[in-house]
Formats: C-alpha cells, structure tokens, sequence
C-alpha cells in the first residue's frame, strides 16, 4: 500500500493511467508522485513474508473454527438470531434500543444480542471469505489454474481496490471489538474468552 | 489434572509420535518432489513453503491469461532501473549486435547465443500482464523465443532442477525451478507490441515469466546456469531477492 498508495479499478493501473483515489501518504517508491519531498524506507520483503505467513495463520485457524462451529452448535446456538429475533420489526427495534445507549437486560448479558450475532455472521461469512477471495485474485499463479477467481472481480486491480476496503472493514471490527472488551470488563471478558465460561460474577466498569 | 488417566497418556503419546513422525515424513515427500524453496528457513519458512508447495501441486501446468490486443495498455510503464553499467553501454552503442547470452552447467552442449541465433529460432508472442509486487501492473504483447526452446537446443541434464539467470547487472539475479523453465509462456523475451524490446522495459533480452511477478522477469539477461542445487550461488537462498528480503518463489 506504502510502495503504491493508488487504487484502480479493472484489470490494469500504473502512474501513467488514472486512479480510482489516492491515499494521501507519502510512499516507499521515487516513481509514485505523491507531492511529498521525500521517500519512504521500502519495508516490503519482510511485511510481504508476514502477511503470506498471517494468511495461511488465519485460513487453516478459519477453517477449523468453522468446522468446529458447525459440529459443536456453536454456529446454531450462539451465533444465528434466535426465532423470535428473525424479523424486520424485531431488528429495527434492536437498532433504536442500541441507538439509545440502553443497558441490555439481565439475561441479554449472558449472551450475544441479535445485533452481535449479525456482526459475527458479517464477518465470518462475508469479511473474511471475500478478503480471501480477493486475495487469491491477485495472485498470478493462483489465477492461472482458476481464472474466474479474478475475472469474476472484473480484474486484478479491482480485487486490488476491493482488497483494501475489506482489510479496513476487518481492521475496524477488531479495534471496535477490542474496545468493547475493555468497556465490558477486559478481566472478566478475557477469563470468559480463555476458559469459554462466563465469571460468576459481573466486573462493573 | 486428575482426570489424566493412563489411557488419555497413552493415546496422547500415540498422537504425539504419529503427529512428529507424520511431519518427517510430509518433509520427506515434499524435498522429494520438489515442494520446498530454496528460502524456507526462517521465521516466516512455513508460510512461503505451503504457499509454493500448494501452488506447485495447483498450478504445475495452468496457463497465465492471456488478454485481447484491446486490451493492451496504451503506455506500458518502464519502472525505475539501476543505473547501466560500463558494459552496458558499450553493447548499447553497437546497438546491441554483440550482446551475448552464455548457457551453461548441466547441459550437453554450452553455448553463447547472439540476438540474431535468437531471433531466429521459431518465436512466440503472448499478451500478458506485468504485475509488480509494488501494486501496478500493464498489459503489453511479449515477443521471443520459449526458454524450453533455448534448453532444448543445449540439452539440459536429467538431474538439472533450477535454471539460474543473470543480468548484466551483477547484483540482479534469479532462478526458477524447472516446472516454470519449461513452461511455455516462460520466455527469452526481445520485443514488445510489435517492436523491438525498449531499454527501460528491459531491452534486449529480458526473461519473461507472467506466472510470477515483475521482479522474477529480470531485465539483460546475459547468462543462464542449469543446475540441481541452489547451494553455491550466492548465500544459497535461491536468488538476490530473499537476500534483500523479498520471497524467492513470486507466484504468491
């Protein structure tokens, strides 16, 4: 992103054709004019080696946690909305509750309310899948033994654009998450977490 | 623990063993079959070695895409280059007539090609993307003669398993194994959409490889090494890449 912070859309994109946007950031490559005087360090041997390494981290751990999810009711029991949760009426009354700040009941605390399950389901189902997905796609060896996975995206700087938007989508999930955890009581969130129980009795912050 | 019992020791100790012996083993089969790159040790080893391992059992014969000439970019960008060296210039004065690629190693037959001896074995053109790891990336038509047909011609080995290429540059230099050598979108690459292959793009001779990205397409190529180890060349990880820190397989 740092080496060429302009993004495209379609097959093709260099600094001879028009980008879709630019990040206003200064880069790691002289070629790219960004309107800063300077140029960055290049760090991308080694953060390309992590991030391939992070990638297989988190399908093979993605993969079973999927599994495990469905074999245990994990997927069922905690993360689909519950019967009298799957209408329109009863989600558009979760958002007014939620928009209002109010205190979930008693008994909402000792599991995820229906908009927690919704989130859940957006990230492991669409999140997650399609920044694989374009992932993938940008890979030249990959696409050459499945070429759908790029044409379907309308081209590789296209699954290079979407890339970056759903990396944001997943990064901004994980610091709300984080923030939510330290709001809830990190102590008792994290002993909940580790052991897979909630405490018996509730941290107040 | 007490409910650790002499059976739960037993099936563990079981697993344990089958797990570390299962690895040896998975090791074994894939140095056999040519699954580890020449820079998997390190911290991030696994990673590079499942990403290539994966996509030589995906990807061993798939073709790159190849585009419709529409789709060629109007400009196809010449990234920055190292400044050309004394060499360099001099066969860039005589317009090239004497530059030379040497092939050498395990092959029956050394040689040193002229553009000319290149130009007219049978040649080849694909339209195919140029993808940098930086992000951009063009479209051109790459016109030149197949490097299975250059190998062809020396006669390679049956040990030989890498094909190492050089620059005129002597601190740009790559290899590929012999799955992407004799495949055939692999190309010695002299001319681009119609014409003669511009400097900044690589001209004369560039190696051309669209399965990978740009930096594995090394620029003046002067000579070709076959061999069945990566050992001696370099620091033995494969290429100039992963010594200054980028991933030797580019299939990513």
């Amino acid at each position: 992103m740092i080496s060429h912070p302009r993004f495209y859309w379609g097959e093709t994109g260099n600094v001879l054709t028009t980008p879709l946007f630019k990040l206003p950031i200064p880069s790691s490559r002289a070629l790219v004019p960004t309107g800063y005087g300077y140029v960055l360090p290049d760090q991308n041997g080694w953060s390309r080696y992590l991030h391939f390494q992070a990638a297989w981290v988190v399908v093979l751990t993605g993969l079973l946690y999927i599994v495990s999810a469905l074999f245990t009711g994990h997927l069922r029991k905690n993360l689909l909305p519950g019967k009298p949760d799957r209408s329109l009426r009863a989600f558009s009354t979760a958002i007014a509750h939620h928009l209002r700040f109010e205190r979930p009941s008693e008994a909402e605390a000792w599991s995820y309310n229906m908009l927690q399950r919704l989130t859940y389901l957006f990230v492991i189902f669409i999140l997650f899948p399609l920044v694989i997905w374009t992932g993938l796609a940008m890979s030249p060896a990959f696409v050459s033994a499945v070429p759908a996975t790029v044409t379907l995206l309308g081209g590789q700087q296209s699954a290079r654009t979407i890339h970056f938007f759903v990396s944001l989508a997943l990064l901004l999930f994980v610091l709300v998450h984080v923030v939510m955890v330290c709001l809830a009581g990190f102590r008792s969130r994290m002993r909940a977490m580790i052991t897979g129980r909630a405490g018996t009795h509730m941290e107040r912050t | 623990m007490t409910d650790l019992s002499r059976r739960k020791l037993i099936i563990g100790g079981l697993a344990a063993t089958a797990g570390v012996s299962g690895l040896g083993l998975a090791a074994r089969i894939a140095r056999r079959y040519g699954l580890i790159p020449p820079d998997h040790g390190g911290i991030y080893g696994l990673g590079e070695t499942l990403t290539y391992a994966s996509q030589r059992l995906l990807t061993r014969h798939s073709l790159a895409r190849e585009f419709h000439p529409s789709q060629i970019s109007k400009r196809p960008l010449a990234n920055e280059i190292p400044p050309l060296n004394e060499a360099f210039k001099r066969l860039q004065a005589g317009g090239f007539a004497d530059w030379r690629l040497s092939v050498n190693g395990m092959v029956d037959r050394p040689a040193s090609f002229s553009l000319a001896q290149l130009r007219s074995y049978p040649s080849r053109s694909q339209i195919t993307q140029l993808q940098c790891e930086e992000g951009w990336s063009y479209i051109a038509e790459w016109i030149g003669v197949p490097l299975s047909h250059v190998l062809e011609v020396v006669g390679i080995h049956s040990q030989a398993r890498f094909v190492v290429y050089f620059s005129i540059d002597p601190n740009w230099w790559e290899s590929i194994d012999m799955v992407d050598a004799l495949h055939p979108q692999t190309f010695l690459a002299y001319g681009m959409n119609g014409n003669e292959l511009p400097v900044g793009n690589g001209g004369p001779l560039r190696m051309r490889l669209p399965r990978q990205l740009g930096y594995k397409s090394v620029k003046f190529i002067t000579n070709l090494t076959v061999t069945d180890s990566l050992k001696s060349f370099g620091k033995g990880l494969g290429s100039a890449s992963p010594e200054t820190g980028y991933a030797w397989y580019a299939g990513i």
